[in-house]
């Protein structure tokens, strides 16, 4: 009766409004038409995909860039046990980055959203003032939160300043919140009812079943019981790492990895409650340092374009 | 009348900074057309989240020519020179007249310019006014150096009628603009305000924010009174929501009753603060479980999907809100006091928890001298910063003090001790309501002193526009809460207390330099301020405040009523005429003498009737008036000063003051001195300028 790539079953797999993969696999589609570079996540564990060396790194210099990509976010004081229908201590984060920011980035954007099957002609989408900030990466940047009848599912923002270095040409950043948008199109209230696969019946895979057991495991993990004085040893290591690697040189990408290690390291202390606010502000201190430092050594790599000039010139 | 019209289509502009920008780009146009010569008439700004429109209705063609003279060197200068100076002002010799001054004969040029096209002026002027654009914020994007708020799309620019071309930063000016981003987004051409208006809104924009701010509060009184129901009214969100929609069309959600069992402020500060809905009431007052959303959109489906995907999220957003309230009951507030210890109130005066402390023994002090338990004061202060770290509070700071409220009923503790906890930041601004619980306002007081004399005693005091830690507002709630429940404090005595107390114990390492007097002095200046609002007359009070040292504001409020109130009086008039004579000839006296006439007039060389009797009259007058003094009665005190009238005019009649004899005249410069002196007790008659 079916016929393979036609059947209603596949297709199902595939619509962004009937499954979690069929949204993000749409999103990569479109932004590959769009000449990004499609990305596989950083296997490190951030706190956000901003923190991917894709964005980062590439955010800075000359050079243009365009990159999409899906980033495991880890932010463990939102974990909730898997008890709270909206709040995740791991979820899934959709990036774009594209250097310099084009003009018509937000269109772009709307395009993205039809893709993914939401009908701007039925529904209330408003860029709502969002200045975006992130103390422990020394970035910033002007855009928006991006609703979708009330709902936040994105945020969008033109990058000022990363590593604590101004951003020229500017870079446009887009956030999108998978599993909000995924419940969003397909119209659940709780982010465990989310169809993953687009299966039905015996075959529908939900988000719980993929990360009920995590979420859970993790809650306990992060609230309870991460060792906090080997958290803060291996925090101090990650730090002096960096130092090091940035000292010898030619290691900017490995001596970035240990930022972001040092990060995660601070937000698995900080849900631990282990961190007094006077502390707080000198552990994001001390990443930011590492992540200017990073930031500057990079912009004399060929990756930052150092050199981009004269080779540019010398073709020319 | 040629007509200029400028559009500058963006990206969407905060809401918070609209209408400030239809301000800046009105401003900024008509001032630097005006610098230019051209005097703008009929000019008006608009904003919406996407343009800001400038439309002159009247603008002359061209500013008007010029003549200037510019003098040149001598005529017998060297060649080199008069060249020089003929190039720079752009005329030739024959240009030039020749005038003669002392030194010698010397060139002046004329220059005529005929004056610039306005075309050419907004040319030049709209770049200039873009990159000097006060933003609070600005940003750059793709390659462009431009900075605007969020990118900057494209410059409609016409005069007359005719686009007037210009660039700025890649952008060439056009007659071009857009319509509703998502129902009308193909271009639009335009020739003047007219048209543009019109188009626009056919193009689903309505350009004017006050419109649209009207037609969200028509459309959400209609739907609400359809429902039988009533909008909780709120002009700031009606404002915020004209600013996020260029088209309002205002729809009506829901949630499930349940959460109805949420205190109110939680439901609508839930519904209005993240997600920017109306709450709405029931005809007996109760919260419904309908709100109201502000969309942008005229939706094919009527807007069944746009109310559909709102009631999802602020179901979510009320579950969270649930999940806080029933998490936050598990704890007593007393237990949550430790976790204050862990916050940093600032980082030269320590920890919310050591704040708390003070804040305890202040209230436990202020509490017997206003009718207030101690105790219960005591035990509201400790209580009254809890709810700082319960989750309710950290997902609403605006819920503070109501949560601590509600969480202290919660747990049975005494209605009086919860109504102190929510009300002990009270009076927030010059409106908001003056509490009158004793309880409250010890704990109310006890809060704002303790800002005040902390900041003071670091030197963070309010300078010009900055008002970081808004002491301003700290003194002027004293003040309210002081005169509005007339109560008796003297504020030097609990400064002293408090530099004694609680100064030496603030964290280690912070220097400490605390002026009461200028603190003092600090809360006359607001009085003053507060005063003046009240529409007290601004010479009675400073006649009061030029006593100096007093520190008790009720008292200061009645003598300057009572000055106010008596000076209306014909006593009031005989007081101010019998002090004024006495006044004007001694202030002449002083001057001549250089110096005052302070001692004690020597009765033996009274020698008159007049100012026997003068002398008499002022021991009587004084005696009077202190003792109404003493009773706070200062209409009494004046009223027995008032009597020295007649003797005063009797005296000035016959007696000359200006003696012959030096002692005779020392004697009667003292003796009038005294009735100055007698003044004093009430107010500095000096200082009032009118009857």
């Amino acid at each position: 009766m079916n016929t393979a790539g036609q059947s209603p079953a596949s297709q199902a797999q595939m619509d962004p409004r009937r499954s979690f993969q069929g949204l993000i696999l749409t999103l990569q589609r479109f932004w590959a038409e769009q000449g990004c570079v499609i990305l596989q996540p950083y296997d490190l564990e951030v706190g956000a995909g901003t923190f991917h060396p894709a964005t980062t790194l590439r955010a800075l210099g000359q050079l243009p860039w365009r990159a999409a990509y899906v980033q495991p976010s880890r932010r463990p004081k939102d974990g909730r046990y898997g008890e709270n229908p909206n709040r995740l201590q791991h979820y899934y984060q959709f990036q774009v980055i594209v250097k310099p920011s084009p003009a018509d980035f937000q269109d772009l954007y709307l395009g993205s959203l039809e893709a993914i099957g939401i009908d701007a002609e039925n529904h209330d989408i408003r860029f709502v003032e969002d200045d975006w900030e992130s103390p422990t990466l020394g970035a910033w940047g002007l855009g928006w939160e991006v609703w979708c009848d009330g709902m936040e599912v994105s945020q969008f923002t033109y990058f000022q300043q990363v590593a604590g270095l101004d951003c020229a040409p500017v870079s446009g950043e887009l956030t999108y919140g998978l599993e909000r948008l995924a419940m969003f199109v397909q119209g659940v209230d709780n982010v465990f009812d989310l169809n993953f696969n687009g299966g039905s019946g015996p075959d529908r895979i939900t988000y719980g079943q993929v990360f009920k057991q995590a979420e859970e495991e993790y809650s306990r993990y992060n609230f309870e019981q991460a060792d906090t004085k080997m958290l803060m040893r291996h925090f101090d290591d990650a730090e002096e790492e960096c130092r090091t690697l940035l000292l010898k040189g030619g290691m900017v990408l490995p001596a970035y990895d240990q930022c972001i290690k040092a990060s995660h390291l601070f937000n698995l202390l900080d849900a631990r409650g282990v961190i007094s606010v006077t502390e707080r502000q000198a552990y994001i201190l001390r990443i930011r340092e590492l992540a200017k430092t990073c930031g500057a050594a990079w912009l004399d790599t060929a990756g930052g374009g150092a050199g981009a000039h004269s080779e540019r010139r010398g073709s020319g | 009348m040629p007509e200029l019209l400028v559009e500058l289509l963006s990206e969407e502009i905060p809401a918070r900074m609209q209408e400030r920008a239809a301000d800046d780009l009105l401003r900024l146009m008509v001032d630097g057309l005006e610098q230019a010569g051209l005097q703008a008439r009929g000019a008006r700004s608009f904003v919406t989240p996407r343009r800001l429109t400038l439309s002159i209705a009247d603008l002359p063609a061209a500013a008007p020519d010029t003549r200037e003279e510019r003098k040149g060197p001598r005529i017998d200068a060297p060649q080199a020179a008069i060249d020089g100076f003929l190039r720079q002002a752009g005329v030739t010799l024959e240009q030039c007249i020749v005038e003669e001054d002392r030194k010698g004969a010397f060139y002046v040029a004329r220059i005529e310019r005929p004056g610039r096209a306005t075309p050419e002026i907004a040319a030049a002027l709209i770049p200039e006014v873009v990159r000097k654009f006060p933003w609070p914020k600005s940003m750059r994007w793709g390659s462009a150096q431009l900075r605007w708020i969020r990118p900057l799309h494209s410059v409609l620019l016409t005069f007359d009628g005719q686009v007037v071309d210009m660039m700025i930063d890649g952008i060439r000016s056009g007659a071009t603009t857009r319509g509703h981003r998502f129902m009308a987004p193909q271009p639009i051409k335009v020739r003047r305000f007219e048209d543009y208006e019109l188009k626009l809104r056919d193009a689903w924009v309505m350009l004017d924010g006050a419109e649209r701010a009207e037609t969200i509060r028509a459309e959400a009184n209609t739907l609400a009174f359809a429902k039988g129901l009533k909008v909780v009214e709120d002009e700031g969100l009606i404002k915020g929501t004209a600013g996020l929609v260029e088209w309002p069309v205002v729809l009506m959600g829901s949630f499930d009753r349940q959460f109805l069992s949420l205190p109110e402020e939680v439901i609508i500060t839930s519904i209005r603060s993240h997600q920017k809905c109306f709450a709405l009431r029931e005809a007996d007052g109760a919260l419904s479980n309908h709100y109201l959303l502000v969309s942008n959109m005229i939706a094919r489906d009527g807007g069944k999907g746009i109310a559909a995907g709102n009631d999802r999220v602020i179901a979510a957003r009320l579950a969270d809100a649930r999940f806080f309230w029933d998490q936050d009951r598990r704890t007593r507030l007393q237990d949550l006091l430790p976790k204050l210890d862990h916050v940093t109130f600032h980082a030269k005066l320590g920890t919310q928890g050591e704040r708390v402390h003070r804040l305890e023994e202040l209230a436990a002090t202020i509490a017997p001298k206003i009718g207030a338990d101690a105790a219960a004061a005591r035990q509201a202060a400790r209580l009254a910063k809890a709810d700082l770290v319960t989750g309710m509070v950290g997902e609403f700071p605006e819920l503070q003090g109501i949560m601590g409220y509600y969480y202290a009923i919660e747990e049975g503790l005494d209605l009086e001790v919860a109504a102190a906890v929510r009300d002990h930041y009270k009076p927030q601004g010059p409106t908001d309501a003056v509490p009158a619980a004793p309880i409250t306002l010890a704990v109310a007081i006890a809060d704002k002193l303790d800002t005040l004399i902390s900041f003071w005693a670091i030197e963070e005091k309010p300078t010009g526009s900055k008002d970081p830690f808004a002491l301003r507002r700290a003194a002027l709630g004293i003040i309210r809460l002081v005169l509005g429940n007339e109560l008796r404090l003297g504020l030097l005595a609990l400064f002293e207390l408090y530099r004694k107390r609680h100064l030496p114990s603030l964290p280690r390492g912070t220097s400490i330099n605390f002026d009461a007097a200028n603190l003092l002095e600090f809360f006359a200046d607001r009085l003053k301020v507060h005063l003046r609002s009240e529409g007290a007359r601004h010479d009675l009070i400073d006649a009061v405040f030029a006593l100096g040292g007093q520190d008790d504001l009720v008292i200061m409020v009645k003598r300057v009523e009572a000055l106010a109130r008596f000076l209306d009086s014909d006593d009031g008039q005989n007081l101010l005429q019998g002090v004024r004579r006495a006044s004007n000839i001694l202030k002449i006296e002083e001057k001549r003498d250089g110096r005052r006439h302070d001692g004690v007039p020597d009765k033996n060389l009274l020698v008159q009737g007049e100012e026997k009797a003068l002398a008499s009259a002022i021991d009587r007058a004084e005696a009077q008036a202190k003792v109404a003094v003493g009773n706070e009665d200062f209409e009494a005190a004046m009223r027995a000063i008032a009597k020295l009238r007649a003797p005063v005019d009797a005296f000035f009649d016959k007696v000359t003051v200006n003696a012959d004899d030096p002692s005779f005249r020392e004697n009667r410069l003292r003796l009038l001195n005294r009735i100055r002196a007698a003044t004093l007790a009430v107010a500095d008659f000096a200082r009032i300028e009118r009857t």
